[in-house]
């Protein structure tokens, strides 16, 4: 039940690019197409997960035993490029069709605001190992469900007469709000 | 190139958050107060400077292949540095800003400034650089903050803006969507728009 | 200055030295902040403290009195005294109901169980609708002045209580009444004075 909580309150309540304001490059970036938003989901939801789990690891190990949790931050943006590039070879190695799939938006993901800051959050919400990938995996998920649907719109747009000066970026903020606005109404959910 | 230009460039024509749409995560989050964005900017800016300045003075000293890394690392000190004093000397700024101070070390200005800018130019002109960027993006969360804060709170630094009827519990009947997370997406896009089009009216 | 070669010595030779340097200018920092966090950290308990409570003259550091709930989460009890007498109780108490997470406030009781005043030491909520609850944001925790818990039912008139909820801010409302109520409960079972 906690966890249906969890899942609920951190993929759609505060969804983390409509709510917390996280993983906007990506999201911005990357959703042009149905298909490339579904392949940098997928992506995300890996790597997140795998960098949750390595970092809480390292910091309750290592960092705290050895009372030098001030370098969180470098730590953590260390591992998680690390853990970017392992990926990307092991990927490469054993499951080439994977990496075919996803091998572009791996790069992508170390300057991922998102994925350091789930890292952090997990930390200072001081969930214990299992909260800490329930929450990772449900913050990813919604960041998939997001990017899918806002590459929905974005392919609408193509054909729809927007005035010069809001084409672009202005637009896609614009849509993301009402986008934002929407995910609002799930907020009685929990 | 002329200084006084290399600082202004930030302002407008190369405005990190305005033109180039860089670092918008934390410029949509701590938008929500002119007091917060000045906050926030002021941090960024600091770091920047402190990192251009080092990576300037140190560019030759790094071999090309570990670049990125030594500038990351040079970033995340900064960083932690800004949030251990932010911590003890502005506690209540600390807390509003939260984990988005940390999240400075993969702000894509900082960065891109140290990989396309410092890592290339005399020290001098890195630091100005590194103010003409921090200014530019201070100046544009407080634009957006300004906007937040009047329509959804009904201040401005805090001190009533009395433009709001008041409700029943006698606190002003503000516009709220726009201190929250949609109505900081909305400011953005039109100000984003507006800037477009007053760079277009100067060239 | 020519540039350093990408030989691999080179890189780990210059990794380690600005990661040493790194390394130490932070432990350096964390000394230095280390006594204004825990001043910051104090000064904010101590106003907090003034807010919730009467005029008081005893040392109110001496009285603190932790109760554990459980593993993690606990109340911390000030007791007041002005000349020798019980002018008040302010206990620290928690919600983990609140719409992001867990927060903690302040609540000043006199002795007879009427609250005082109430003071938000740390919260996650949304600013703009859950941080209301802040009396420096809007004058929603004032309907809780001079009311004791005994008649006064802490909980949203939309459940049947006598509070009225923040606008569109249900559910940090109702985590607001918890914590409250979290702390009544354990000043009635301290009898409302130190033991």
């Amino acid at each position: 039940m906690e966890y249906i909580i969890i899942f609920i309150g951190s993929a759609f309540v505060s969804n983390i690019v409509l709510a917390q304001f996280l993983g906007i490059c990506p999201f911005l970036g990357v959703s042009t197409k149905v298909g490339t938003a579904v392949g940098m989901g997928t992506a995300v939801i890996f790597v997140m997960t795998l960098a949750t789990i390595v970092t809480w690891l390292i910091y309750y190990y290592l960092l705290v035993p050895f009372h030098i949790e001030f370098l969180q931050t470098i730590s953590f943006i260390f591992i998680i490029a690390a853990l970017v590039q392992m990926v990307e070879i092991i990927l490469k190695k054993s499951v080439p069709s994977l990496y075919q799939a996803l091998g572009i938006y791996l790069p992508l993901i170390t300057t991922n605001c998102a994925v350091l800051g789930i890292a952090i959050l997990t930390i200072t919400k001081e969930y214990n190992l299992m909260q800490g990938v329930v929450y990772t995996i449900s913050i990813a998920v919604g960041f998939t469900f997001a990017i899918i649907l806002f590459a929905g719109i974005r392919e609408q747009l193509e054909l729809t007469e927007v005035p010069k000066g809001m084409r672009g970026i202005p637009i896609a903020l614009i849509i993301t709000g009402i986008l934002s606005l929407a995910f609002m109404g799930f907020a009685n959910l929990v | 190139m002329n200084q006084w230009k290399n600082f202004t460039k930030g302002f407008l024509r190369e405005n990190p958050v305005l033109v180039l749409i860089l670092g918008t995560c934390p410029t949509l989050a701590t938008s929500t107060s002119v007091s917060n964005g000045l906050g926030m900017g002021l941090a960024l800016t600091f770091v920047l400077v402190m990192s251009n300045l080092v990576i300037a003075s140190i560019k030759n000293l790094i071999p090309g292949k570990v670049r990125i890394p030594a500038f990351i690392l040079v970033i995340a000190t900064f960083v932690t540095i800004v949030d251990y004093v932010l911590k003890g000397y502005v506690p209540a700024l600390h807390k509003e800003l939260g984990v988005f101070i940390p999240l400075i070390v993969v702000n894509c200005i900082v960065l891109g400034r140290a990989e396309a800018y410092a890592s290339k130019n005399s020290v001098l002109s890195s630091i100005i650089d590194g103010f003409g960027m921090g200014f530019g993006f201070t100046l544009a969360l407080m634009t957006l903050g300004g906007i937040r804060e009047i329509l959804g709170a009904g201040t401005f630094f805090g001190m009533k803006v009395p433009i709001f009827p008041a409700d029943m519990q006698g606190n002003p009947k503000t516009i709220l969507i726009f201190i929250l997370a949609p109505g900081a997406f909305l400011v953005y896009g039109y100000l984003v728009a507006l800037t477009n089009r007053l760079k277009n009216k100067l060239n | 200055m020519a540039k350093t070669e990408s030989t691999f010595t080179n890189m780990v030779a210059t990794m380690v030295i600005i990661m040493v340097l790194a390394g130490l200018s932070l432990a350096g920092v964390v000394n230095l902040t280390a006594d204004a966090i825990a001043k910051s950290e104090k000064e904010k308990m101590e106003s907090a403290l003034k807010e919730v409570l009467p005029p008081f003259d005893n040392d109110i550091a001496a009285t603190r009195k932790e109760v554990k709930v459980n593993e993690k989460d606990k109340l911390v009890l000030y007791f007041a005294k002005k000349g020798g007498e019980d002018v008040g109780v302010a206990i620290e108490t928690f919600t983990n109901k609140g719409f992001s997470g867990n927060f903690r406030i302040m609540v000043g009781f006199r002795p007879d169980g009427t609250i005082i005043n109430t003071s938000v030491l740390e919260h996650h909520e949304t600013p703009g609708l859950g941080d209301k609850m802040d009396v420096k944001k809007s004058k929603f925790p004032n309907q809780f002045k001079d009311k004791s818990p005994a008649d006064f039912k802490l909980q949203v008139k939309k459940d049947g209580g006598s509070v009225d909820a923040i606008t569109a801010a249900t559910i940090s409302s109702r985590a607001f009444c918890d914590a409250v109520q979290r702390a009544y409960d354990e000043f009635v079972k301290q009898g409302g004075k130190q033991q």
